[in-house]
């Protein structure tokens, strides 16, 4: 039996959500095997930290965006040649994508969003939460079928292990037709990470009072290595861009950190980020609900409280 | 020629969720349910663009147990011309759920063009909608925040990450998995309720497919609460953000 992670990188280097499953997948003693698609110079040289005995790799133009028909193809053919039971991959907008659809190409068993990774009996169990936070479940799987599991990012340790020697092997794409093409890639104006990815966020809502004042919110983001996220109120509103909202119909989030500012804190708004292993809340109203899911709480007008802070946490990190 | 939009019944965000007795599910008698937001971009977008993707007719489509007909019910009011209930008190892993919307869908077809949400906001997996594609063999794309047709071919625009955003072509036949931003769902009028009163919703079972009612493969159990969160610690004298940030680092170790 062996075991496969999906690597993802952003410019040639490895996600630390990569280095969590490649983690996970040293306690299970099984044959690790890895596999990239498409990151062109991925830097590879860390794989052999972490158990790896076979990375492949496709390099292919039609590779450089994520087209599901292409991608599909080219995983699950690996997947069957080398028998690979276990596939693991972390949570992005490809691996959404791309992991149902070769589940349902090779009829393994799938499931996303885990936070917690089981080992027993010769398989994965998942720990994950459902109903946006409000409870949580063991997903247990079938032991006819494979796995296929996204993690979310930013929940498990990253720990090194025993040196070994990793093969690399380039592989090609399966020749096919393909019906989806992608024309074009917009590029976004943030060179930030995901903020499913984040592993702080910093997030601001009306209290903010107009959108120029989401500078306030950059500055700070950019003192601490954040991405920047937005209640619903805000994007609505047409202040920053939909893609940034935090919340039910916007991103699930769960950051070691997550910052709301001036965000009262609305059902839809907490069920995006609750799961946040630290919050800090910062808003006018002491009984705004978003006090009852934060960690910290200060009362304070956003505005006056941000450059503060801001300067704090400089006058910490540059120490 | 029809365009088939899928939806799912899903309790409302603002439900408080309890858990069953033996901890397999949530109870789901205080539950209120609704159509799962997503879902309703979905219903939307077939009704706007069901010219132009030349179908005569909208269904909306749904797999489980008989208070699904709610969900339904709401799209039929929203515009939907006729629905399709597959009823189960069953649950099933998404793969399976793929192919029993695939059988309906073949039945009921030919079909244009195919809408799902995103996600559901229960489960969050997004896998429904890739893995119906893959059972109806046409392609798919997923989280698609604005659509066109344009010489017998959909033209979409989808969000990928940081913002960015991919253009992407398919045949017209291809499943289309609808965000946020897509368009403005309409509210469901007293006039459409009346209607969709009317409206015919074909109930079926899955034997009715002509496939079997498959032992789930994938098993959620031991449903539980999140860990009570200890109360926040509100920072209220002068040096509330020094505190803050200390506490950050020595505390939380977070920076």
């Amino acid at each position: 039996m062996s075991i496969l992670i999906y690597l993802e990188a952003t410019k040639g280097k490895l996600k630390s959500s990569s280095l969590e499953l490649l983690t996970a997948a040293t306690k299970t003693g099984l044959e690790i095997s890895t596999v990239s698609l498409g990151d062109q110079n991925l830097d590879i040289t860390g794989l052999k930290d972490f158990g790896v005995l076979k990375h492949f790799e496709f390099k292919d133009d039609k590779l450089k965006t994520y087209n599901p028909e292409i991608f599909a193809k080219a995983l699950t053919s690996l997947i069957q040649e080398i028998k690979a039971e276990i596939i693991l991959g972390s949570s992005s907008s490809t691996t959404k994508d791309l992991f149902p659809t070769v589940a349902a190409q090779i009829c393994a068993s799938f499931v996303s969003d885990g936070t917690q990774l089981i080992w027993e009996q010769n398989r994965f169990a998942v720990k994950k939460p459902m109903y946006a936070g409000k409870c949580f479940c063991k997903v247990e799987f079938s032991k006819d079928r494979p796995q296929m599991i996204l993690m979310r990012p930013n929940q498990m340790p990253v720990v090194k292990s025993t040196p070994v020697a990793t093969e690399l092997i380039s592989k090609s794409l399966p020749v096919s037709d393909f019906k989806t093409k992608v024309l074009e890639i917009v590029k976004g104006t943030s060179e930030k990470l995901d903020l499913t990815e984040a592993n702080i966020i910093v997030s601001g809502g009306r209290g903010l009072q107009k959108a120029d004042n989401f500078k306030l919110l950059e500055d700070l983001a950019s003192t601490l290595g954040a991405t920047v996220g937005a209640s619903r109120a805000v994007t609505d509103a047409g202040w920053v861009s939909h893609s940034m909202q935090v919340g039910q119909t916007g991103k699930t989030v769960a950051p070691s950190l997550y910052i709301a500012v001036g965000i009262s804190g609305a059902v839809q708004h907490l069920a995006g980020m609750s799961d946040s292993k630290v919050i800090v809340a910062i808003n006018k109203d002491p009984e705004a609900p978003i006090f009852k899911k934060a960690t910290y709480g200060i009362v304070g007008d956003a505005l006056e409280i941000l450059p503060l802070l801001n300067a704090e946490f400089k006058k910490l990190l540059n120490s | 020629m029809s365009i088939f939009v899928c939806v799912k019944q899903v309790p409302d965000t603002e439900t408080k969720i309890k858990i069953n007795a033996d901890q397999t599910g949530i109870d789901s008698s205080s539950v209120k349910w609704i159509l799962n937001p997503y879902d309703e971009f979905a219903v939307e977008e077939a009704l706007l663009k069901k010219q132009a993707l030349g179908a005569e007719k909208v269904f909306a489509l749904t797999v489980g147990p008989a208070r699904c007909i709610e969900a339904l019910r709401t799209a039929l009011a929203m515009g939907a011309d006729e629905a399709i209930h597959v009823q189960t008190e069953l649950e099933f892993d998404s793969l399976y759920t793929a192919s029993i919307l695939a059988s309906a869908i073949k039945k009921f077809g030919p079909a244009t063009t195919v809408f799902a949400g995103k996600l559901s906001i229960d489960g969050n997996n997004s896998s429904v909608g890739p893995q119906l594609a893959e059972a109806l063999s046409i392609p798919h794309t997923s989280v698609v925040s604005k659509l066109e047709v344009r010489d017998n071919k959909i033209v979409v625009e989808r969000e990928i990450e940081a913002g960015s955003k991919e253009i992407v072509e398919l045949p017209m036949l291809s499943v289309i998995t609808a965000n946020k931003g897509l368009n403005t769902p309409r509210f469901v009028s007293l006039p459409g309720i009346m209607k969709a009163k009317k409206k015919p919703i074909h109930t079926l079972n899955i034997s009715d497919l002509g496939l079997a009612a498959s032992s789930n493969e994938t098993l959620y159990k031991e449903f539980a609460l999140p860990p009570e969160k200890p109360l926040v610690k509100m920072l209220l004298n002068d040096s509330a953000i020094q505190e803050l940030v200390k506490l950050l680092r020595e505390e939380a170790k977070v920076i």
